[in-house]
């Protein structure tokens, strides 16, 4: 093997290395780290040791089970909300942007310009019980004059919509535009209607998008706990709220670390479950693509 | 004191850095906790994080006073305080510091960086167990979960109790022998604050007196109460007429009974951002801490405070000499000082926080008598009779510490009262 | 945001999309109430901007951003910085986020062209490893690095807050370099090398220009990424504060009323970055 080709061989290792080892470092340690923090037993001022307890994860589940069903329960309905507003405007963008889809989409982005914290707060503001919201409400009369939004799961679920919507809309954006507009011509040509046009090609075509879409958002909202603090009342809390009290309130850190399991568990096999129902054969490929 | 810069014009809290829940002190990290975790993946035990062994009672009290009999002055001391949290007149001069140094030539590095206990703790804690100095002489911190762990831990240097002779003739009731620090081993009271219930008499339309007129059916979904394993469940032990301090696991059981009862009602478990709501009648009652209402009212919005007839919890923020401090017995000095009635109105006037010595009512009452101009006469006798910060002494049995729990009855504890707060 | 998120921005930064050939599109009936439903959801995304910048010129005592409108005032933009914690949190937050953005274009980038460029042994693990990354719960990620940072001794704090912005930024740069890097014609780079360049001079005089876009969209995610993050940050600051951090701080505390310089610093951010993405497009642009 000559010297060059040899080189050639371990360039892109070399390349890789730096970044890799980052996220091993920082990123599989930790985790690994954590798996074995989850069966230990012990108390913070007497020490942890590992006695390989994993009836903690049973335990965590009888505890916290009504708040993981809760955020999976908050997560698919804010993430089908998202779909529903999301893809009409996607497909807006897509087929109707002409020389402004650039500048639509940028529009689309301006919300992450401004802090993901400020944006739930003046949601909050909006909401409050003398807020725009239930003002325009009740001046409509559709609302009791003692109605309340803030505080309820209405709250935390519109905001999680609000807050992750954009993370819907762009991929479904992608696959779109990627779709050959010659595509639709032909269909439109063949098919008498522009629904059965937009049921055999657009939504197929599309649906790698929607993937990835569904992948954005379930994932980070049905392990948030921003919305649920700020917007949520008394039975609104969600499992993030209870990783992290666990953590810095109970000081219960293997209770916390198998309750992060049991999370990243239940949602890697939703996705990949969502992956195999959908016929996506290889969901990294997808996701990453 | 007529130069005085009164606060108001800049909110203090946010200045003084108040800005995470006050909950937070618990959901901090107890970071010497979380370090012995050790390292997990060798997987075997791990040591944990208690202190040095106790030594016996009589031992310690000598080798205590072999420590104060060694020490010398240096004319010279550091103060660790929250911002906002002692006199100060334009230019940013501390008159009673100053005063102090007139005194005993001591003089003082004042530092206004505690913003938080748990942020301090953390700050502190790793050199401490290091066995560092934190830089510090003097530092002032809450009772709680971190006070108890700086005490656990061999943190704190014990006060040098032949030393506290103001102390011991002037301070309150309230903090002489507190349940968190018994015999004053190793705190004395700077300030302290209660936690009632503050309302809208407009909206809620009568006078709420008592933790059980939170049960009330029309405050549904108008009623916030704190989400915290400290004033939440030691006000609901003041409501079913037990004292925190000595309340017993089934007390426990039925305070818990009593939050259950009353949860349909309550709109959010709030940890302090209640202040707004209330404020903007999105609550008509509220769990509150005095201070918040005051403040709140001076911005516009009318409420009452009230000390429920069942008790309340009271808080109070402690001076303490950390370990491997470098000049402990100026500190000594200083901590015994401002126990004069004079100094402690000095302060008191300024923070309008509940003052330990309760003869500084007798400093204010006097101003109000010699008061030159009638708004400093007004003044003055308002914050004489200010049951913020003299409380009557007919409310110091009502007033009631936190109970102070052991690891096991921690356990008991959460397992109790978290779910109502957090589900 | 993500891969395809990340692609979006991408495109958003080129010149314009296909051009259609061929004779003009039929328009579909409906399309009206498409344009209004779309216009809708861009209005509401952008509600709280709007909030957030008006309000920064609302008069009022300063004790909080005021719900009424009490007339014009510039003066929390004269009396930006009374806060010095706000100050010194906002400082953090920039910082933390230019320099996460330096590392992780670095490092996203090497990783991002080696996987665009070549078939090698072991891409697939490489792929789990960034799709994991990506997929894993924000709450997960914050927890398990806190954990080793304990665990190691390592006080938390400034270097803690960018080693973990760093530790999420990476596959973003990563997905979108590679994504722009598998388009490219590696004949160009073979013609560079011929000609008798190294493969340091082929990657910065020609690797590097075509790859543009996909590393400015890489770098613009990281920094927004990195400037915002709440949840990861706040398991590893230690004492350190950022401006999200401060920000939650002080509504939790008060209640959802901040003092008007938030608003303030909000905005400055918002142009900033405004600025930055459009100077990109621009840039992209001319070069096309």
């Amino acid at each position: 093997m000559s010297a060059r080709s040899l080189r050639g061989k371990l360039a892109p290792y070399t390349l890789i290395l730096p970044g890799w080892l980052w996220l091993v470092i920082f990123f599989v340690v930790p985790v690994i780290t954590m798996l074995s923090v989850s069966t230990m037993t012990g108390n913070d001022l007497n020490g942890f040791s590992q006695t390989f307890h994993f009836s903690t994860y049973v335990d965590a589940w009888n505890s916290f089970h009504v708040q993981i069903i809760r955020s999976l329960a908050y997560g698919l309905i804010a993430t089908a909300i998202c779909i529903l507003i999301g893809y009409p405007v996607a497909y807006w963008i897509a087929f109707r942007g002409g020389s402004y889809k650039s500048t639509l989409l940028f529009l689309l982005l301006l919300p992450f310009f401004v802090s993901f914290v400020i944006r739930t707060q003046s949601w909050e503001f909006m909401l409050d019980d003398h807020g725009m919201v239930l003002g325009l409400l009740r001046t409509l009369h559709l609302v009791s004059s003692n109605a309340s939004i803030l505080q309820t799961p209405v709250a935390v679920v519109g905001g999680l919509v609000y807050n992750f919507l954009p993370f819907m809309v762009l991929p479904i954006y992608v696959a779109l535009e990627r779709i050959d507009p010659v595509l639709l011509e032909a269909s439109a040509d063949l098919y008498a209607h522009k629904a059965t046009a937009f049921r055999k090609i657009v939504l197929p075509l599309s649906s790698p998008g929607v993937f990835a879409g569904v992948l954005l958002t379930f994932v980070p909202v049905a392990s948030d706990y921003v919305n649920a603090t700020i917007l949520g009342g008394t039975n609104t809390t969600m499992i993030g709220n209870v990783i992290q009290t666990l953590y810095f309130t109970n000081l219960d850190y293997p209770t916390a670390a198998a309750l992060s399991f049991i999370l990243m568990g239940v949602l890697l096999i939703g996705v990949f479950a969502y992956a195999r129902a959908l016929g996506t054969d290889d969901v990294l490929e997808m996701a990453a693509a | 004191m007529t130069d005085q810069q009164r606060p108001g014009e800049l909110p203090p809290d946010l200045l003084r850095g108040l800005t995470n829940p006050r909950m937070s002190r618990r959901s901090m990290l107890k970071l010497g906790g979380l370090a012995a975790l050790g390292l997990p993946l060798a997987a075997c035990g791990i040591p944990g994080s208690t202190g040095s062994s106790k030594l016996g009672l009589a031992a310690a009290r000598q080798q205590i006073e072999d420590f104060w009999a060694k020490q010398k002055k240096h004319g010279h001391f550091n103060f660790a305080n929250w911002p906002l949290y002692i006199d100060v007149v334009k230019g940013g001069k501390h008159p009673s510091l100053d005063l102090f140094t007139k005194e005993t030539g001591i003089s003082v590095t004042y530092d206004e960086v505690i913003q938080q206990d748990d942020t301090y703790y953390g700050k502190i804690a790793p050199v401490l167990a290091a066995g560092q100095g934190t830089g510090y002489d003097v530092m002032v911190i809450t009772n709680g979960i971190y006070l108890d762990d700086l005490i656990e831990r061999d943190y704190l240097i014990p006060l040098d109790q032949a030393r506290m002779s103001n102390f011991y003739t002037y301070a309150s009731d309230l903090v002489k022998d507190p349940s968190f620090d018994r015999g004053n081993v190793y705190t004395m009271a700077w300030q302290s604050g209660v936690t009632g219930i503050g309302y809208s008499p407009k909206l809620v339309g009568k006078k709420i007196t008592s933790w059980n007129d939170l049960l009330d059916p029309k405050l549904s979904g108008k009623l916030g109460m704190f989400g915290d394993n400290e004033d939440l469940p030691n006000s609901a032990l003041c409501a079913i007429g037990v004292n925190p301090e000595t309340s017993t696991p089934a007390d426990w059981k039925k305070a818990a009974d009593w939050l259950t009862k009353q949860r349909p009602l309550v709109r959010k478990y709030y940890q302090q951002d209640y202040v707004a709501p209330l404020s903007k009648g999105d609550l008509w009652a509220s769990q509150a801490w005095s201070g918040d209402i005051f403040q709140a009212n001076a911005n516009g919005a009318e409420l009452e405070f009230v000390v429920p007839k069942e008790g309340a919890p009271i808080w109070t923020d402690n001076m303490c000499i950390p370990a491997h401090a470098q000049n402990p017995l100026d500190a000594m000095i200083y901590m015994d000082w401002v126990y004069q009635p004079r100094v402690a109105a000095m302060i008191a006037d300024w923070v309008n926080y509940m003052t330990p010595v309760p003869a500084a009512q007798q400093v204010f009452l006097h101003e109000a008598a010699t008061a030159k101009t009638k708004a400093d006469k007004t003044y003055y006798t308002g914050l004489a009779h200010s049951p913020l910060i003299f409380p009557p002494k007919s409310e110091y049995t009502r007033l009631h510490r936190y109970r102070v729990l052991s690891t096991a009855e921690q356990k008991v504890w959460n397992d109790l009262f978290e779910p109502i707060y957090q589900s | 945001m993500t891969a395809i998120a990340g692609e979006a921005l991408e495109e958003a930064f080129e010149q314009d999309h296909r051009p259609v050939p061929g004779r003009p599109r039929r328009r579909l009936r409906g399309g009206w109430l498409l344009t209004v439903w779309g216009w809708i959801v861009i209005l509401w995304l952008a509600s709280p901007i709007v909030v957030m910048i008006v309000f920064g010129f609302n008069d009022g005592n300063g004790r909080a951003t005021s719900v009424h409108w009490n007339g014009f005032t510039l003066k929390w933009y004269e009396n930006l910085f009374v806060y010095p914690d706000l100050t010194s949190a906002l400082e953090n937050s920039i910082t933390i986020a230019l320099a996460t953005t330096a590392i992780a274009v670095v490092l996203g980038t090497l990783m991002g062209v080696a996987m665009g460029r070549w078939k090698f042994r072991g891409v697939g693990s490489v792929n789990l490893l960034l799709f994991a990354n990506i997929a894993a719960p924000e709450v997960v990620l914050g927890a398990a690095l806190l954990s080793l940072f304990l665990t190691l001794n390592i006080p938390r704090g400034y270097l803690t807050i960018l080693l973990a912005h760093v530790m999420f930024s990476i596959a973003y740069v990563v997905v979108t370099v590679r994504a722009r890097m598998s388009g490219l014609d590696p004949a160009l780079e073979e013609a560079s090398r011929d000609l008798g360049a190294g493969p340091i001079t082929t990657f910065f005089k020609v690797t590097l220009p075509m790859i543009k876009p996909g590393v400015m969209a890489g770098a613009l995610l990281a920094f927004a990424m990195s400037i915002d993050d709440y949840i990861i940050t706040s398991f590893n600051n230690g004492s350190t504060q950022t401006f999200p951090l401060w920000v939650y701080g002080a509504a939790q505390r008060t209640g959802g009323s901040v003092p008007p310089q938030v608003n303030v610093m909000g905005t400055l951010i918002f142009a900033f970055g405004v600025l930055l993405a459009v100077a990109g497009a621009v840039n992209a642009r001319k070069q096309a």
